[in-house]
This record gives structure tokens, sequence and C-alpha cells, in this order.
């Protein structure tokens, strides 16, 4: 079926799923910004990954002598930081803690959040009001207020940090999913499978999941973005990541203070969270055209 | 009108209740026993008893809720930890300071981001509608406190115009609108005003390319209107859901300008809670947060009336 149907992929996709998911690729494949963009964002992935054998010098082990050396300094290509440290490397080694504490945090609540949002749009009635009043309460809060209050209190840390950027996440997630959810619920095939006699975890399994899951994730997607910003912020204060881990925020926050002596060393990690950031952003974008959803 | 009003007003009181309630749960969240967090290492016997008066921290968690927030309601937040005074007045000297931070940086947002998004909807897929697009990508993606940074090196380090970090003359607490003044405001207000910029921009450009695609539109057209004048009805359209964010982004940027606040030093609440983190001196940390979360629900609702009373078809919702 493969290579006749192709052209008329848009005709074939109301009832094929697999017609659909290569409607997307092909979607997004087409949209130049969104595939430089997951490029970028890949990249970034993939120097996390392999930061041991990317990066040329040890992200630890500095000489004063070495300090604050300017950003094309023999054999320190992008400088050394306050403690002599090769800056190249750091930033390569940064990757892995700034990419984990912004993007592990928009998965967990993409988990929780998803199944209270379904949860509440499928059950409808004042189950839905209890729970959807309850994550009204967290909405009061502007994200980044709530994410410093809760860090804040709980102290600095790299878990405490996670945890509370995922309560921050959860709501808006959870209200997506809602919606969503409750405009799934009035079709009328689920009135079918209701009527024939299928259980609700049944039902939201079969019918529900695949419907919902797609606008959930994507807009998960463009929280990563916000979650990376903030992750960094977080450290940037001395939450979240502490000495000598590598992380961007936490590399901004102490270098801030050789401001004066090497500006453009100092204002380095923070072109890092930015590729990363609008990276994500317009993968999010390109993705939420790609599979055609409105927001 | 006077329906819809009380009714969210019924609506938002549960919420207050709410969010005293996280802000009570603060103080419990964090590690140890609640006393040991609050009082310094050195505290003595007596301050010890005193303070486990005042929390009540002997008594189950509801009857302490009620204890605090009844102290709350009377304007009584505890007292700091570092400095040994009243968190609300120490509170309300930096809210002031932020208001001036946050009101500026959210004119020039709504200026620059109005402007922008209504040009790029009025003339869609033309290069300024792709700007105005890039610039609003940029504009959510930048992180801020970054930003600060660059702006502070630019404009400071390298050229020397304006101050990096301060407030100006007088400190934290003699706020004019003097030159003097002034200089210390234009970075951080333009660094803050990124943000709202980029959200406005997105949703004026959404919002213009929506009404023109309106059938009262083809008819305005039909009936001979020149662009001037439709303009005017689009803006017209538009101004509700636009201003409705414009009150919100000013409350956003109320509650998440620590950040920026603490790359300028600015006196502001972001500043106190820095130092309230830093110290850990959670009744600072506390009644700040309170304060700016009943300031983001109370602007909340005003903005929900205001664009009810602008568009009347919403109170059917």
């Amino acid at each position: 079926m493969a290579v006749a149907q192709t052209d008329f992929d848009t005709l074939a996709t109301a009832d094929k799923p697999q017609g659909y998911w290569r409607g997307v690729g092909r979607r997004f494949l087409r949209d130049k910004v969104a595939v430089a963009a997951a490029c970028v964002a890949g990249g970034m992935i993939l120097m996390a990954v392999f930061a041991p054998w990317v990066a040329p010098q040890d992200p630890f082990q500095g000489t004063m002598i070495r300090r604050l050396s300017p950003i094309g300094s023999e054999g320190y290509p992008l400088g050394a930081d306050e403690l002599g440290r090769d800056m190249l490397s750091r930033l390569i080694y940064g990757a892995r803690l700034s990419l984990f504490m912004g993007v592990t945090p928009v998965l967990i609540a993409f988990l929780i959040g998803s199944a209270i949002g379904i949860a509440a749009g499928y059950a409808g009635g004042w189950v839905n009001s209890i729970i959807m009043r309850v994550l009204d309460v967290f909405y009061a809060f502007p994200s980044v207020l709530l994410a410093i209050a809760i860090s804040g209190a709980l102290g600095a840390g790299i878990l405490n940090g996670l945890l509370s950027l995922t309560v921050v996440f959860i709501p808006p997630i959870a209200r997506v999913a809602e919606s969503v959810t409750t405009s799934v619920r009035k079709l009328e095939y689920i009135e079918a499978a209701v009527a024939s006699g299928a259980s609700a975890f049944t039902i939201v399994r079969v019918h529900v999941l695949g419907n919902v899951l797609g606008p959930i994730f994507v807009y998960a997607t463009s929280l990563i973005s916000v979650s990376m910003i903030l992750a960094a912020g977080l450290s940037f204060l001395g939450l979240g990541v502490s000495p000598p881990n590598p992380e961007w925020g936490l590399m901004l926050n102490t270098l801030r203070n050789a401001i004066y002596v090497q500006p453009w060393l100092a204002a380095l990690p923070g072109v890092m969270i930015f590729l990363t950031s609008i990276s994500f952003n317009m993968l999010s974008d390109g993705l939420r055209s790609a599979m055609d959803i409105k927001q | 009108m006077l329906i819809f009003t009380l009714r969210r007003i019924a609506y938002t009181i549960p919420i207050m209740l709410g969010v005293s309630l996280v802000c009570f749960a603060l103080v419990h969240i964090s590690p140890g026993d609640p006393l040991v967090s609050i009082l310094p290492p050195d505290a003595s016997v007596d301050l010890q008893q005193q303070l486990m008066a005042i929390y009540g921290f002997d008594r189950s968690y509801p009857e302490q809720f009620i204890r605090w927030l009844s102290r709350a309601l009377q304007g009584d937040l505890g007292n700091s930890i570092a400095t040994g005074r009243p968190v609300t007045s120490e509170v309300m000297n930096a809210v002031g300071n932020t208001l001036i931070l946050a009101v500026t940086a959210t004119i020039i947002g709504f200026t620059f981001g109005g402007l922008f998004g209504f040009v790029a909807g009025f003339f869609r897929d033309s290069w300024i509608d792709k700007l105005a697009s890039t610039l609003a990508v940029v504009g959510v993606s930048v992180p801020h406190y970054w930003l600060g940074m660059v702006l502070v090196i630019v404009f400071s380090v390298e050229l020397g115009w304006f101050p990096a970090t301060g407030a100006g003359p007088g400190g934290s607490s003699q706020w004019s609108w003097d030159w003097d003044h002034l200089r210390h405001l234009v970075l951080p207000a333009v660094t803050m005003s990124v943000i709202p910029m980029g959200i406005v921009a997105r949703t004026v450009r959404a919002l213009v390319a929506d009404i023109l695609q309106q059938e009262f539109v083809t008819g305005l057209r039909a009936k001979g209107l020149l662009d001037r004048g439709v303009l005017a009805h689009v803006i017209k359209n538009a101004a509700p859901t636009a201003l409705a964010v414009m009150g919100l982004q000013l409350g956003y940027l109320l509650g998440g300008s620590i950040l920026i606040e603490t790359v300028f030093s600015w006196p502001g609440t972001g500043f106190l809670l820095g130092q309230a983190i830093f110290q850990r001196d959670l009744p600072l940390l506390q009644g700040t947060i309170l304060v700016l979360a009943m300031f983001f629900v109370i602007l909340n609702l005003v903005v929900d009336v205001v664009q009810s009373a602008l568009d009347p078809r919403l109170q059917r919702g």
C-alpha cells in the first residue's frame, strides 16, 4: 500500500493511523525551521550523552594560573572559568545536568498531569470540579514564584529542584489533558462503547488515550523550553544544582562576579541555555503544526 | 454584570484560602523541625518559647493554620529572622519597588509587542510578520536573567551608559521619577519587558488575523470602508483580550521578578525573596510569597471583571 497511496495520504489519514503518522512525519520534514531545531536539540542531547568523549579536558580540574583566561586562549578555546577550569569542557558537560534538570520535570509532570487530567475529564461531574478547583490553587501562583517558593523552602539540591519544577508543571498539563478528554468524552463512539458495556478503564485505554495523548504530548514539549529556563534559573539563584557540578545556570551564577573582568566569558553559559530553549520551542511549534493541533 | 462580579468574587475566596494553605505549608515542608528552620542556630531558650507561642507548633496543624491565617488577615506576617523587623513592612516596602519595575516593563512590552503583533497580523505572511513571529519566539525562549547580564555587559561594562545595579540614590526606600533614578530603571525594565513583549505580540497577531477573517470585516470593506476605518473596528475588537493578556502579564512579572531583581540588585520583592532563601529566613519567604500570590489572584479577578465589562459576551460563559 505504500507507494501508490502516499500521494493521497491526506485522504487516507481519516481512517488509517499509520497514514496519519506518515503524514505528520512528511509535514514535519518539510518544515525547515523545525528540522533545524530538532537537529540542535538532538545535538545537545548527543553532546550530553557523549560528553566524556567530546570534551577536551576534565571539567572539574582547574589551575589557578589559568583563572579567567579569555576566549581564544591557547588550549582553552572558550577560555577558563573563575577556578581555571576549561570553559568548553564545562559547557559540554553542563549539557548533562542542565538537560536532565530541564526535561525530567516535564516528563514526570506529563505522566502525572495526564493521569489527573484524563481522570478528571473522563469522570466529569463533581470529581472533575474538585480536581480542577484544587489545580486552580496552584494556578494562582505565577510559575516562577511557585518553583522558587517550593525549592526555597526545601533548600538547595537537585532532587528538590526537580520536585518543585514538577509541581509547577502538573497543573497546566492536567488542565490541557482535562479539556481534551472532556471534548473526546462527548463523542458518539465513546457513548457507543459505554452502551456496549465496556468498563471505564477499557474505554480510556482503547478509545480515549490514543486521541488525547498527542495533543497533551505536544503541549508538554512546549513546556520543556520554559522548564530549561526555570531549572537553570533555580541554579542561578543558588537553588538546584550546587558547585562544583557543571550546570549552565550555576555557571552563570558563579561567573557573574567576573563580569567586569571577562564579560563575554561570563555570558557563555547563557548562550547554551538560550540555544536549547529556543530549539525546543521551535521543535514543539513544528510538531504542533505537523500534527495539526489547534491551541 | 453585578451578578457576574459577585460570582467571580465568590469563586476567588476558596482559591485565596488554598493559596494561603500552600504558603502555610511552605514552612512545614522545609526539612527538619519547623522551629529549627525558623530560629537562628544561637537562639536563646526565651526566644524559642516566644516563637513557639507565636507559631503554636505544639498545636494541631488545622489550629496552627487558623491562628496563622487570622494573624495574616490582621496584617501580621511575623518577624524576619535576619533583621527582626516585621515581615509585613519589609514586604510592603519592596512591593512598591517591584511595582515600579513591573509596571514600566509591562508598558514597554505591551506598547512594542502590541504594535508588532498588530502590524504582523494586518500584513500576514509579509516580512514584518515573519520578523514579529521570530521576535516573539526569541522573547519567550531567552533566559531573561541572562539577557539582563548581556545588557549589563553591553551598556554598563562596555559602553558605561547605564548603571549595572541598584535603584539609585537613597537605596530601596526613596524612589522618585528623576533622571538619577530612572537611569537605574532602564536596564532592568527593558530586560523584563522582553517576556510580555513576545507573548503580547503573539496574542495580538493571532487576534488581528482572526478578526480580519470575520464576516463583519468583509461587510465593512464591502460597504466601502478604507483600511483606516477597518483598523478602528479591529482595534475595538482586539482590545479586551489584549488588555486581559497585559493584566495577566503584569501579574506574572510581579511574581517572577526574582531572577531579574537578583541580576540588577533591584530592591524589590524578588530581591527580598533571594535574601530570604539565602539566609533561610522562612517567615520572610512565606510572607513575601503570600503577598505576591494574593496580588496575582486579585489581579486575575480584576482582569476578568474589567474584560467582561468591556466585552459583555464573556458574562454568558
